[in-house]
């Protein structure tokens, strides 16, 4: 397979510029635009840098994979994106607003709008059946789908009415993943939706994202510490020690079948 | 049904057992405030509506004679915007089927019926018919009493001669709403009772003609009450004038008032128990919620859900929880005031008295019941509101432990593995240890004070029967006596010993400070009739001057040693002025005492008496009793085993029913808070106690861990709860000081041994309940659950 380096790592928060892009994502519009993100947790004594000046941009409908070892600030970068959290310092940009500017209504409406959240431990409503938990979105969304819609896109239209109790760790992980494309949204962020899965389940969950990716458009964003994973992305962004240590432009992309575990 | 509702219902459910714990707790206490306030409401409404379409008197007096050309004075007073004079007199009755002497108060009304002040209310029968001089009305409750009506007729003892009355009606009159005769601890329906008679054969027979001796006013609104009482008084001085009072003093409103205030008082405080125990037992259960459910929170944040939908999701678990209470209190509270009011209809004769719950009530209910929700769920609701969903996105910290105070003390050596882990588990949340404990203590308290009033009454009866009435019969005269009527009711059959009685009409005057009663003169070496303090020690009478309750002291600004200025209302009306050399602090009233030669000395009058205390052969009984009703002198006898009787029936009645709701109620609470104390820590340590199973633990030993932990907070609470009680027991005491009465405060061990036992029972059914989920503890689904 081929990989090219388009990019090192950013030191400084100076815009990046076009011409790392290329011209098939040029041609699309930009969903994210961070800038300088940082993100310090003040732990009393100590404080823990988790981002250090983070620059990104991502495409509309791009499929992108978040690569770094445990600890190397994925999950907090990906939650400033999905407006669960807020920088330290730095900028946000989705679209025309500016996330880092919103208040808590602004993150909040945001959210419903916006995106798809999916999270390492599923957090599905453990007293809610599978449709249900879809419709916990649905509920509050203008243009949802169908809780029977998106349970079939994920392949678990026969589990319908199962509590997460009732289901295996994958099918409530493509539950968590109905949950979060019901409402058509417009960015998918998954948080090592695999991470608590073995490979056969893992895959299953995996052709799940990328089918919503490629039917519905969504620009998809995966956080894993699993490299082979990154072969299914258009762009592989590594982040080490809170920065982005460089971002890898794949030609072809495989599908989670093809992965070489 | 939204999914996020679907969630709220089946969380519930989840939690069921708790929840109906606690909605039992809201129940109780909205069931309480209903019941309280709806009788209140009930019973105020009616007694306005009572006093205001029959005319209930403003002002109250009595005289020795009065002519009839003073009415129209009495009725010139500025602010008097009705007068009605009238001749009132008890007299002793011979009723068939009674051996003993009853008393009837016989009441002068016009011949022909009019409307006027302390109307009637014919329920039977007819008005009295022009010129039929015998024709009389009587009490309702005398009648169903005595089973008489319409037809019937009694024998009354009217100046010496007997007298056939022909009953042909029954009423009701505002005045006598609570019917009791004057130095009764209970009303007597039986041997107490009001005769409605014309006032022209009245006032005859009793030497009144042209005169009243007891006229009752209306005052228009705004009057000054004071100043009317004092020109009322003025007025009637020359004729015997014994005071005016305000209705507020009339015994039968007094008794209404006093009744009205304790429901709106018990009203108050018993729901607020209840509510602040609920509010606990709800801001724990969801605390634990929240904490559970961090995750759940973060995930709902994420998807889109807003604070404010969070924070509704959280209200709503503890408004739902005391919704349904509340629902099902208002229904228990209607049928418990329905109950009550029954029992009011017993005790208090109205011509309608009928139960109304009205809105207000309910509403007052549903907003302190919501006041109770809010307040619990109040903390950890902010919690999940402020919760920030990256955070709860990671597990929670482990909860740190400390050593505890007794190992830091260096006395862990001395506790068991199971033992360390109760007390760490107790010290680790220190408010909700104490919470719990204060929530049984709360319910061991308020089983104390339901007990109590046992204890009190039975105090009070020991006191007042047994220690210091000794006599068995009390007899008062017409008219004041010489000494030689002693000797007289000594001889009559069956009197063993008799002991002479002087009571002398006052008005006492302290500073400004005035108070209407009768001085009761006592013989030095007095064996029947004795003055008793609430130590239950018989008091010695002071050879000369003063001895008053300290009530009455109170009431008058004065301290043993002072002066008080006596004016005589009887005879020459004297005024004279002694020393109140003693107080004393008896249960009941507002008496005033001298040695019977004192009195005399100071009236300088020779050995007269007003009234002989008997004691008698039970023997000759009936025989005495049918010749102290033709005795002429005698105005009334007073019977301790009557008296006795009738405050017996009417604590049957009443206490079985109050204790056993209050045993109920009090259960309730103790099971709310135990059950939900244990499930919580069930819940909190079901991983642990697994844990433990598995390294070989027996499910005894992982019970005593968790059973253990209730065990040390019972352990903590009856003592606390006892003292609780004891303190209520001193507040109920204190709000009923009122000038007719009060409670001695001493609780009995039995009372104490009672409350223990309701509350060890309470908590043991719920930590059996709870054993027996931990004996299911499924250990691999425990375990698997991420924490
Ligand atoms: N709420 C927090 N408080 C303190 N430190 C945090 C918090 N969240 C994350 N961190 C720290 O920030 C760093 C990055 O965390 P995270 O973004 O979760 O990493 P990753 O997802 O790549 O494993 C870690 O060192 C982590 O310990
Ligand atoms: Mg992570």
């Amino acid at each position: 397979m081929s990989q090219t380096t388009t990019a090192t790592a950013q030191s400084g928060p100076q815009p990046l510029g076009d011409r790392e892009v290329s011209t098939s994502r040029r041609d699309n519009e930009r969903v994210f635009r961070a800038r300088g993100v940082t993100k310090v947790y003040d732990m009393g004594e100590v404080q823990v840098h988790a981002l250090r000046g983070v620059d990104l941009d991502l495409y509309e409908s791009e499929f992108t994979v978040l690569l770094g070892p445990s600890g190397s600030g994925k999950s907090t970068l990906l939650n400033i994106l999905g407006g669960l959290d807020t920088p330290t310092d730095g900028e946000v940009h989705y679209r025309g607003g500016e996330l880092t500017a919103a208040d808590e209504r602004g993150l909040t409406r945001y959210r419903r709008h916006h995106v798809g959240f999916v999270f390492q431990f599923y957090n599905l409503i453990p007293s809610l059946t599978a449709k249900e938990n879809v419709a916990l979105v649905t509920d509050i969304s203008p243009d949802p789908m169908t809780p029977e819609h998106a349970l079939d896109m994920v392949g678990l239209a026969d589990r319908m009415d199962h509590f997460p109790a009732q289901l295996s760790g994958g099918q409530q992980q493509r539950v968590a993943i109905a949950r979060a494309i019901a409402k058509r949204p417009d960015v998918l962020l998954c948080d090592e939706p695999t991470g608590a899965l073995d490979i056969t389940t893992g895959v299953l969950v995996l052709e799940a994202i990328e089918r919503v990716n490629h039917e519905l458009g969504t620009t998809t964003c995966v956080i894993t510490h699993n490299a082979a994973i990154g072969q299914m992305a258009e762009r592989v962004i590594h982040l080490t020690d809170g920065r982005i240590g460089s971002i890898v432009e794949n030609e072809h992309q495989l599908g989670p079948r093809d992965l070489s575990w | 049904m939204r999914a996020i509702h679907r969630k709220l219902l089946r969380d519930l459910w989840q939690i069921k057992g708790q929840a109906f714990a606690i909605a039992a707790v809201i129940g109780v206490g909205v069931a309480m405030f209903i019941t309280y306030f709806s009788t209140f409401v009930s019973l105020e409404r009616t007694r306005d509506t009572y006093y205001d379409r029959y005319r209930m008197a403003d002002v109250f007096a009595m005289a020795k004679r009065a002519p009839n050309h003073l009415a129209p004075r009495l009725a010139e007073i500025a602010g008097v915007s009705g007068v009605r004079t009238r001749v009132v007199a008890d007299v002793t009755l011979d009723v068939e089927g009674a051996t003993e002497p009853i008393t009837g108060r016989l009441v002068s009304i016009p011949e022909a019926r009019q409307p006027m002040i302390n109307d009637l209310v014919l329920l039977q029968g007819r008005y009295l018919e022009p010129g039929r001089r015998d024709e009389v009305l009587v009490s309702e409750g005398f009648a169903l009493a005595r089973e008489i009506g319409p037809g019937d007729s009694v024998t009354a003892v009217i100046n010496g001669r007997r007298r056939e009355l022909d009953i042909v009606g029954v009423a009701l009159s505002p005045e006598y709403v609570y019917t009791i005769r004057p130095g009764d601890l209970m009303p007597d329906d039986a041997r107490f009772g009001i005769f409605w008679m014309a006032h022209e054969p009245l006032a005859a027979a009793f030497d009144m003609e042209g005169g009243f001796n007891d006229v009752v006013l209306r005052t228009m609104p705004g009057a000054q009450e004071d100043e009317v009482i004092a020109r009322v008084d003025s007025l009637l001085e020359p004729y015997g004038g014994l005071g005016a009072m305000p209705r507020s003093l009339q015994i039968s409103a007094w008794y209404l008032d006093n009744e009205l205030n304790q429901l709106k008082g018990f009203g108050m405080i018993t729901p607020m128990i209840f509510l602040a125990v609920a509010a606990f037992l709800l801001n724990v259960v969801l605390t634990r919620i929240v904490s559970v459910q961090r995750e759940q929170i973060a995930a709902l944040k994420a998807l889109g859900y807003s604070n404010r939908e969070v924070g509704f999701h959280y209200s709503a678990w503890s408004l739902l929880i005391s919704a349904s209470g509340s629902v099902a209190g208002v229904f228990l509270g209607r049928w418990l005031g329905l109950g009550m009011i029954g029992m009011y209809n017993d005790y208090f004769r109205f011509p309608f008295l009928a139960y109304q719950l009205s809105p207000d009530v309910v509403t007052g209910a549903l907003l302190i019941s919501v006041g109770a929700a809010i307040a619990g769920a109040f903390s950890s609701v902010r919690v999940a509101v402020a919760l920030p969903p990256a955070e709860a996105m990671r597990p929670e910290p482990p909860a740190r432990f400390r050593t505890t105070l007794m190992e830091r003390l260096g006395l862990g050596k001395l506790l068991s593995p199971a033992t360390r882990m109760v007390m760490r588990n107790l010290e680790k949340r220190p408010f909700r240890t104490f919470a719990s404990v204060a929530g049984v203590a709360a319910s061991g308290g308020l089983l104390v004070i339901g007990l109590f009033f046992l204890d009190a009454i039975d105090l009070l009866l020991d006191s007042q029967f047994y220690v210091a009435q000794r006599q068995d019969v009390t007899v008062s005269f017409v008219e004041p006596r010489s000494a030689q009527a002693l000797h007289e009711v000594h001889r009559l059959p069956g009197v063993i010993h008799a002991e002479a009685l002087r009571a002398v009409p006052v008005r006492l005057r302290a500073g400004h400070r005035t108070r209407q009663t009768s001085i009761t003169g006592l013989e030095g070496d007095a064996r029947l009739q004795r003055i008793v303090g609430s130590d239950l020690q018989a008091r010695e009478l002071p050879p000369n001057g003063l001895m008053m309750t300290e009530v009455l002291a109170k009431i008058l600004g004065i301290q043993r040693g002072q002066e008080v200025t006596l004016e005589v209302l009887e005879g020459t009306r004297p005024v004279r002025r002694a020393v109140v050399v003693d107080l004393v602090d008896e249960f009941m009233g507002t008496q005033i005492y001298m040695n019977v030669d004192a009195l005399r000395d100071l009236m300088r009058e020779g050995g007269i008496l007003s009234g002989a205390y008997l004691q008698i052969d039970q023997r000759f009984q009936n025989e005495l009793y049918e010749q102290l009703k033709n005795i002429p002198a005698v105005a009334g006898v007073a019977l301790k085993s009557a008296a006795l009787d009738a405050f017996n029936q009417q604590m049957d009645e009443t206490m079985g029913i109050f204790i056993f709701f209050n045993i109920l109620f009090a259960s309730i609470i103790t099971i709310g808070v135990v059950y939900n104390a244990a499930r919580i820590a069930l819940s909190e340590r079901s991983r642990e106690l697994a844990s433990l199973r598995v390294l070989g633990f027996s499910r005894g030993e992982i019970s005593s861990i968790l059973l253990g932990e209730l065990a040390a907070v019972m352990l903590l609470a009856l003592p606390l709860g006892m003292l609780a009680g004891y303190g209520f027991a001193a507040l109920m005491v204190s709000s009923f000081d009122n000038e007719l009465f009060r409670f001695p405060l001493a609780v009995s061990s039995r009372t104490y041994a009672t409350s223990v036992l309701v509350v060890l029972a309470s908590a043991t059914l719920s930590g059996l309940a709870v054993r027996r989920r931990l004996d299911h503890l499924d250990l691999v689904e425990v375990l698997k659950t991420r924490e």
